[in-house]
């Protein structure tokens, strides 16, 4: 008997970096973009492209570098069997300002791409060779069970065999992503799959004591 | 699982407020691109598919985008008489960049540039008793939005998925294509030799899906899938492949073969690169000899409302039995062999594939059947 569960999940909220619920980094920055940075060099994850996206896709892609650090199921899987439904509050508005701030002077064709929060996602889709189903939803809040309904159904159907989905936020300093892995395993074997699950780690904070 | 049809739909653009007034217009051969000198919205001459001036003003409480978005959900609401309170109904917004025009005046209200602002303007406006979904998802939002809604309604969760798109233009979404080299300073043409670029247009779209077996005697949305290329962020794939791959799904999913296919609506920018990987893409999938249009010529490219726009015209061309042709097509520019419709062909027609792609490598595809 198999199902859908959360083989995997990583956190990037108020200076601290987790993975399946576990502390992997605390920053000492006290600026957004500082602290990411040292996240990203912390991991030594050396991929160059980083450095030239938005802090929207940085955030995104240090998040799902983290989640699939050490899975095989997903580089072996077929790409268009791996599917990536993101969400978040402020689409790309962080980048839309900049990029309207630099208008005045000359628009720039290597911002202008970045205003569009699905950037992110083909950001992650290029890493990871991931070419299946993909949508970006905006919300006011991040809702458990609109994913959870949505994406179990892309599984039922046999759309995807594998999904990352989940919360990528970035406006001025204010930053959070949440990443799960969702993927089909023996009942019992992860976390199951489901809105309860997903909330709880959300509610994961850095005041928690680190395990 | 149930069946979805489009119970009603509607078009506001600047040809006309309903999908009958638009389908009329571009039986007249008209176009609602025109050439404009440099002027607020750009520092060098374009072509774009604009409202005229006094209709692109943001009021206090209602800005132009979203006076689009009511005008057309409220068209196609009225046609299908549906009570937009009822629970069973959500509502699907799909834009690329929404109220960010209110950018280019310099003084705005931060709060006002949120998209769920905006959705929260639309849903009380109607009182629509769910949160709306919104999908911001580049070029592609507007069959996403569709793709959902067909999710939903055969997932039992919803009878009716109200999906609308809208974009308009702005100083800042202009300055960017700009910035690529992608915008023509003349009408656009899609899959020809001599293309150069796109133009930009404004407008909604409003699609109605339903489960309501009162509706079956309409058009039917029968699959829908989305890729994506992995490739580049800006740059459409070499190959087609990962197009290629959701048309053929697509088309298997509803039941059909390549050779029943009787229509493709393509998105067909009228860049250099999408339209040659629209090519290879349509090639791959056995489609060489199926007619093919791209509508840009005559909407310019309304972005997230695109694919809303351009499925409404197709599902009309199923009702209509007509296939609409491609302005701006003359001498094929592709390195695959397509049959690029450029002119009107009456005949039975039964099945349509609609497809667009757009930046971040995403792609996506439906099958519509009358």
């Amino acid at each position: 008997m198999t199902h859908q569960c959360i083989t995997s999940s990583s956190r990037i909220h108020r200076g601290v970096v987790w993975k399946n619920g576990d502390r992997v980094f605390t920053g000492s920055c006290s600026d957004a973009p500082s602290f990411l940075r040292s996240a990203y060099e912390h991991f030594n994850f050396g991929y160059a492209r980083w450095y030239k996206m938005d802090s929207l896709c940085k955030l995104g892609w240090l998040a799902a570098e983290l989640l699939l650090t050490g899975n095989e199921t997903i580089r072996a899987a077929a790409p268009e069997s791996t599917g990536i439904i993101l969400a978040n509050s402020n689409s790309s508005l962080d980048t839309d300002l900049k990029y309207a701030a630099s208008m005045k002077e000359m628009s720039s064709p290597a911002l202008f791409v970045y205003t569009l929060p699905n950037i992110v996602i083909g950001e992650i889709g290029i890493r990871h060779q991931i070419k299946g189903e993909s949508a970006f939803f905006v919300a006011a809040d991040w809702d458990s069970e609109q994913m959870e309904k949505y994406i179990s159904g892309l599984f039922r159907s046999e759309v995807l065999t594998a999904c990352i989905c989940g919360w990528v936020d970035w406006l001025n300093d204010e930053y959070s992503a949440l990443l799960f892995l969702v993927e089909k395993c023996a009942t019992g074997s992860h976390l199951p799959f489901n809105a309860a699950v997903m909330d709880g780690l959300f509610k994961q904070s850095p005041n928690d004591a680190s395990k | 699982m149930y069946q979805v049809f489009i119970a009603s739909d509607n078009i506001v653009s600047p040809l006309g407020r309903t999908t009958a007034e638009n389908f009329m217009q571009l039986r007249k051969g008209h176009s609602a691109v025109d050439i404009y000198p440099e002027n607020h919205l750009s520092d060098r001459p374009f072509a774009a598919a604009l409202f005229p001036p006094e209709e692109r003003t943001d009021d206090a409480g209602t800005s132009f985008f979203e006076r689009l978005l009511i005008q057309s959900i409220s068209g196609a609401l009225t046609e299908s008489g549906l009570d937009p309170r009822s629970g069973k109904i959500l509502l699907v917004l799909s834009t690329t960049k929404g109220n960010i025009g209110l950018l280019d005046s310099g003084s705005y209200v931060p709060e006002r540039l949120a998209l769920t602002a905006s959705a929260e303007v639309v849903r009380r406006h109607f009182s629509f008793m769910h949160t709306p979904w919104i999908v911001s998802n580049a070029c592609i939002s507007g069959l996403v939005g569709m793709i959902a809604g067909l999710r939903l309604i055969r997932a039992g969760e919803y009878d009716h998925v109200i999906v609308a798109g809208a974009d308009t233009v702005s100083k800042f979404i202009l300055s960017g294509f700009q910035s690529f080299g992608a915008v023509s300073e003349t009408l656009c043409r899609p899959f020809d030799a001599a293309r150069n670029g796109i133009n930009l247009g404004e407008g909604a779209g409003t699609v109605i899906l339903s489960s309501d077996k009162k509706f079956s005697g309409g058009i039917q949305l029968r699959s829908g899938f989305v890729s994506n290329d992995a490739n580049h962020i800006s740059a459409p794939s070499r190959t087609g492949e990962e197009l290629a791959g959701i048309i053929r799904r697509s088309i298997a999913s509803a039941g059909l073969t390549p050779g029943e296919i009787d229509f493709i609506s393509a998105h067909g920018t009228a860049t250099v690169y999408n339209d040659e990987m629209e090519a290879k893409a349509i090639a791959r999938s056995g489609l060489s000899q199926t007619p093919v249009n791209s509508l840009k010529g005559y909407y310019g490219h309304t972005l997230g409302a695109a694919g809303l726009i351009e499925s409404i015209i197709a599902a009309e061309s199923l009702r209509e039995q007509w296939i609409v042709p491609t302005p701006g097509f003359e001498n094929t520019g592709v390195s695959e062999p397509i049959n690029v419709c450029s002119e009107w062909i009456s005949r039975p027609v039964r099945h349509a594939l609609k497809t667009a792609s757009g930046f971040g490598g995403c792609n996506a595809a439906i099958v519509l059947s009358e």
